[in-house]
């Protein structure tokens, strides 16, 4: 333990409404803490700014899955094991389980959560790539406003997003999907080993066929930019096409301008943007064997 | 006489304690008045210490602070030279060198005040390669940056070579490797009356830290007690490190006359301790059309760090292995320990022979390939049998059937049929998945290499008290893999007891003999043998008193002789001293002779699958065959052995040390990639049993040998999946891309 603990002031607020009370008294001053799995390390290592946290665990208004209008609703506290067990998230959603399962091990899996996840900001994150692709949204709360944003859009560059002082995500709205049941789910954690790992690169795709043609396309990854990134200029590459090698060389070469991978003690520029191709093909090739109706 | 307990699962003497959590480790101790010590480390690769400043805001006066000049006797952690300051002094040698020690009650103070001390230190060149070092530009140890050179030659290598059919030529590499011991380096010093002091820590050998800790503190050894604590795993990084964090310890607790706990954290573990030599190994050989060897020419470079430490000592061993488990008329070796700005390099299982046995073995798969001969002939027809000798010249004396373990090995794998599969496999389009098989053929020498064992001359006593109770007295240390267990199986089976009967003393200098220190495979072979021997001795003196009846007694008997033995003479005490089996010599001047009393022989087997989107290795089988004598406990030694393999595919695929500018980038576990369970195969093992004459019930080492087979075999696996040509470790999925680049093409 580095830290210096008496430099750190936590409390631990009874309600929702308690919290945003603090939180709104002394804009930017209190700093949110979930399940504590990206901050307590910080501490840990001593590099946590010294200041005020609010542990926000445990309020029931930001806990919970439900259906709503056909939509699904995450309370920002859902945790990666909720996410994991839940029957409905894998049949609708399959790649935000896979991210799930595919995030630190047991232990973390018990106490992180899909808004810490988020809010944390790392580009390396295993869960937004799949929730990109699910055009996810963000239901933000604060004292004075309740907005809802699309996910898309939300981190404005390293670490940073449209989070305002004062406000907390609440939940993540994942819309009805319109592709259909044929449609593929393609997630893969490229990670420094099996569990408790990093990733090198994270790569979600979904995508649907239909009469030889791409009919729908979102493609999104991780590890491979300042943040996490949609990728909408390679998916207009092949939407509307039939998937043939050419075209699929081409989706490559325009993700190739699309990311902006970068060498670090994790990996390098070389193979991040070698991987994220050979997997964007990977799904292209996979995309086009499914055919689709009408083929 | 009841069933001997040896070769039965029996329950580990300190298992329960651990289970139960009531196991105290170094951090679980609390000492009244006790201080918390903290260390503050050189902020560059190597340079001249210009001023240590002392920052605003720390009451500084309620701190206790060490430096170089508080240092009583010497200013140097004597090993096997004396190079290696305790606290840097005017120059800094490599990152994280310690300069400065604080103490204090508050640990969240200390830490606050640790980030005030500032080291401001003149940069000097450093020196970050083996070939930097080599190339002298830069001198940073001694005349030429050499801490060893040693030679080795025998028949003649150069006239064979002229006379060969091919000649192969290959170099390798391997990297740092951390011990990464789930309990990190910690000790206690408590100040004892009249200027003595005592120390309790996480450890391997109490007694090399009495011997360093006497010259610093300027005290007589029997002033200086070093007591073990239950230590969660050593791997060899407990071996030497441990005598310069008591040191660090023992200086703050003189200083403040109280108790001072000094317990690094992951990062400080990692960034500061010791780590496995980074190796470079050129291998020249000749062979004839048959395959078989006819000259071997090694040229073996470790990168030892600043300091000398053990290096010398990790080089014979690892040039001794050098040419492997095969038969060589004309060798000529080459090993040299060379110094850089890393902090040093010290042991870690399998001390050198990991390195140099992946270079032999990656070797032999490129002979075989530039020949078009099947790996594993090439090997058949070239392995050492009893009346050979091995390069060094000593003579095996008894069959190690290579054949045998290599037979039962490719069997045990499926060898044959998968190396097959996996090529047909390979040819179908569209595969991503690409498997191969790969094996490694090795022994690894038990106990100190040369005369190492005679100079020790290590004793080791027994003590009977009147109920029977037995207690074995040995400095050798329980550091998680079983020593308590074995010894006291060992000394049960010798006298004829249960082993319940049996405990092991807590290794304490002042209560316990020193039976030498906990490395080098030594402790059941070597330290097995004495406890047998004083076991021996105690029913021979039993006997003699015409207590025990000399067929045969049961506990009850035992028991009885020990209860009137203690009445008429008080503890019946025995004890032994090492002495050399029959017929072992060793020439330390010409590197030539016996150079280890027994080696224990192995084959292992790895399957592995490819995946050629991401270049990800995943190792799917691994089979361990191997030969120790005789297992005294079956399920340790396969724990021993599966740990090995575990640490050995971390090795191979997965384990990086990053280093910037001399300073390790990546300290901490999670971007410092040991391999979890998730990521290690099924581990086969199987044990060949050949009672061993000289070892206790017939053992002779296990700890280190099942990390040296691991690597070349998973890497000969990539190689066999991918036609990449392949001779360093670790190969992280982006060397492989690097290195499969223009093989194939990715999809
Ligand atoms: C061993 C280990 C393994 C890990 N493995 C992975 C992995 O495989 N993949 C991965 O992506 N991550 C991994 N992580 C990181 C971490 O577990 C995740 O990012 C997790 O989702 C964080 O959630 P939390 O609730 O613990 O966040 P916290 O640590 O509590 O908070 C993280 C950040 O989010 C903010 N925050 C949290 N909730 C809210 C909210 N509702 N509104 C506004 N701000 C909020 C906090 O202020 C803080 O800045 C790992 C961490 C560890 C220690």
């Amino acid at each position: 333990m580095r830290a210096y603990l008496p430099a750190y002031h936590a409390e631990v607020p009874g309600s929702l409404r308690a919290a945003l009370e603090t939180m709104a008294r002394e804009p930017g001053v209190w700093t949110p803490l979930a399940g504590g799995t990206d901050i307590m390390v910080l501490l840990a290592a001593g590099r946590l700014p010294p200041g005020k946290y609010l542990s926000i665990r445990g309020l029931p208004e930001l806990s919970g899955i439900r259906e709503e209008q056909g939509a699904v609703v995450l309370g920002a506290l859902t945790t990666y094991r909720e996410v994991r067990r839940s029957a409905m998230l894998g049949r609708r959603y399959p790649m935000l389980c896979l991210a799930a399962a595919a995030s630190g091990a047991a232990a973390i899996q018990n106490r992180g959560t899909l808004g810490g996840n988020i809010v944390n900001g790392s580009p390396a994150a295993d869960t937004p790539p799949a929730l990109l692709c699910y055009d996810a949204e963000l239901e933000l709360i604060s004292m004075a406003t309740v907005r809802r944003v699309p996910y898309d859009g939300f981190h404005t560059g390293y670490k940073t997003m449209d989070l305002r002082p004062g406000e907390l995500v609440r939940s993540v709205r994942l819309p009805a999907r319109a592709e259909g049941a044929g449609a593929l789910h393609y997630y893969r954690k490229v990670g420094t080993r099996s569990a408790q790992a990093i990733s090198k690169v994270v790569f979600a795709a979904l995508g649907s066929m239909e009469g030889g043609r791409v009919r729908a396309c979102r493609i999104a990854l991780g590890s491979v930019a300042p943040t996490v990134l949609r990728c909408r200029r390679t998916e207009g590459v092949v939407t509307g096409l039939p998937l043939d090698p050419a075209r699929r060389r081409e989706a490559a070469a325009v993700l190739r301008t699309e990311i902006a991978p970068i060498d670090d003690i994790r990996s390098t520029r070389a193979y991040r943007e070698r991987v994220a191709r050979n997997l964007l093909d990977d799904f292209l090739a996979r995309l086009a064997a499914t055919g689709g109706p009408g083929d | 006489m009841g069933p001997t307990c040896v070769g039965q699962g029996v329950p580990r003497k300190e298992g329960e304690a651990k289970v139960a959590g009531r196991a105290a480790y170094v951090d679980d101790l609390r000492l009244p008045g006790m201080l918390h010590g903290v260390t503050v480390r050189s902020t560059a690769a190597r340079g001249r210490i210009l001023a240590v400043g002392f920052g605003d805001g720390i009451p500084w006066d309620e701190l206790v602070v060490v430096t170089a000049r508080d240092v009583p006797g010497v200013n140097h952690v004597t090993l096997l030279d004396t190079d290696q300051p305790c606290l840097a002094d005017g120059v800094v040698n490599h990152w994280d060198e310690p300069v400065v020690l604080l103490a204090h009650a508050d640990r969240h103070l200390l830490e606050e005040a640790r980030r005030r001390v500032h080291v401001e230190v003149e940069p000097l060149p450093a020196v970050l390669t083996i070939e930097d070092s080599l190339e002298c530009r830069t001198v940073v140890w001694g005349k030429d940056n050499v801490f060893a050179d040693y030679r080795v030659e025998r028949g003649d290598p150069d006239g064979a070579r002229r006379a060969a059919v091919h000649v192969v030529v290959g170099v390798y590499r391997t990297g740092a490797q951390e011990q990464l011991y789930i309990e990190t380096q910690g000790v206690i010093a408590v100040p004892e009356p009249e200027g003595g002091i005592s120390v309790h820590g996480s450890m391997q050998c109490p007694y090399y830290v009495q011997k360093a800790l006497g010259p610093i503190l300027g005290l007589p050894p029997e002033r200086v007690r070093v007591v073990q604590t239950v230590t969660g795993g050593g791997f060899g990084g407990k071996e030497e490190y441990p005598s310069m964090i008591a040191a660090h310890a023992a200086l703050l607790a003189r200083k403040a006359r109280r108790p001072v706990k000094l317990v690094y954290d992951r990062e400080e573990d990692i960034q500061a301790t010791t780590k496995r030599h980074p190796s470079r190994t050129w291998h020249r050989t000749a062979v004839d059309a048959e395959g078989r060897l006819l000259a071997m020419e090694v040229d073996f470079v470790i990168d030892g760090g600043a300091y000398k430490t053990l290096s010398p000592v990790v080089l014979s061993r690892g040039l001794i292995h050098s040419t492997g488990p095969y038969r060589c008329e004309n060798v000529r070796l080459r090993g040299r320990a060379v110094a850089t700005s890393a902090p040093p390099h010290g042991a870690f299982r399998g001390f050198g022979a990991p390195q140099s046995i992946f270079a032999v073995e990656r070797h032999l798969d490129r002979v075989a390939r530039d020949l078009g001969l099947d790996p594993v002939e090439l090997r058949r027809r070239n392995f050492l049998h009893r009346g050979d000798r091995t390069a060094v010249g000593q003579e095996v004396r008894e069959e190690p059937d290579m054949e045998g373990l290599m037979e039962k090995a490719l069997e045990e794998s499926d060898y044959r049929a998968r190396r097959v599969a996996c090529r047909r496999a390979r040819e179908r389009p569209g595969e991503t998945v690409r498997r191969g098989v790969g094996l490694a053929a090795f022994y690894h020498g038990s106990g100190f290499t040369g005369s190492g064992e005679v100079h020790l001359a290590s004793v080791a006593s027994l003590e009977c008290g009147p109920e029977g109770r037995v207690e074995v007295q040995a400095s050798s240390t329980e550091i998680g893999q079983g020593t308590s267990t074995i010894l006291a199986q060992i000394t049960a089976g010798a006298l004829g007891v249960d082993y319940r009967l049996v405990e092991v003393a807590p290794p304490d200098t002042d209560r316990v003999p020193d039976s030498g220190p906990t490395v080098a495979s030594r402790t059941c072979m070597v330290v097995g043998r004495l406890v047998e021997r004083c076991a021996g001795q105690a029913l021979e003196v039993l006997r003699a008193e015409g207590l025990l009846p000399g067929g045969g007694h049961d506990d009850a008997q035992f028991v009885e002789a020990c209860r009137v033995w203690c009445a008429r003479h008080g503890p019946l005490r025995t004890h032994a001293r090492y002495e050399p089996p029959p017929g072992i010599r060793w020439d330390p001047e010409r590197f030539q002779g016996d150079a280890y009393g027994a080696y224990s022989w192995a084959v292992y087997v790895a399957r592995v699958a490819v995946d050629t989107l991401t270049w990800e290795t995943r190792v799917e089988d691994l089979v361990a065959v191997q030969e120790v004598g005789r297992a005294v406990h079956p399920l340790l030694a396969a724990g021993q052995v599966e740990g090995g393999v575990a640490q050995g595919v971390g090795f191979a695929l997965y384990e990086k040390v990053v280093w910037r500018g001399g300073r390790v980038a990546n300290a901490r576990m999670t971007d410092y990639v040991m391999p979890t369970s998730e990521d290690a195969p099924p581990i086969r093992v199987h044990f060949v049993e050949r009672p061993y004459a000289h070892g206790p019930s017939g053992a002779k080492g296990l700890g280190e040998l099942p990390m040296d087979g691991p690597a070349p075999a998973i890497i000969a696996a990539v190689e066999d999946a991918t036609g990449a040509a392949l001779d360093s470790v670790p190969l992280l999925p982006e060397d492989l891309m690097v290195a499969m680049e223009g093989v194939i093409e990715s999809r």
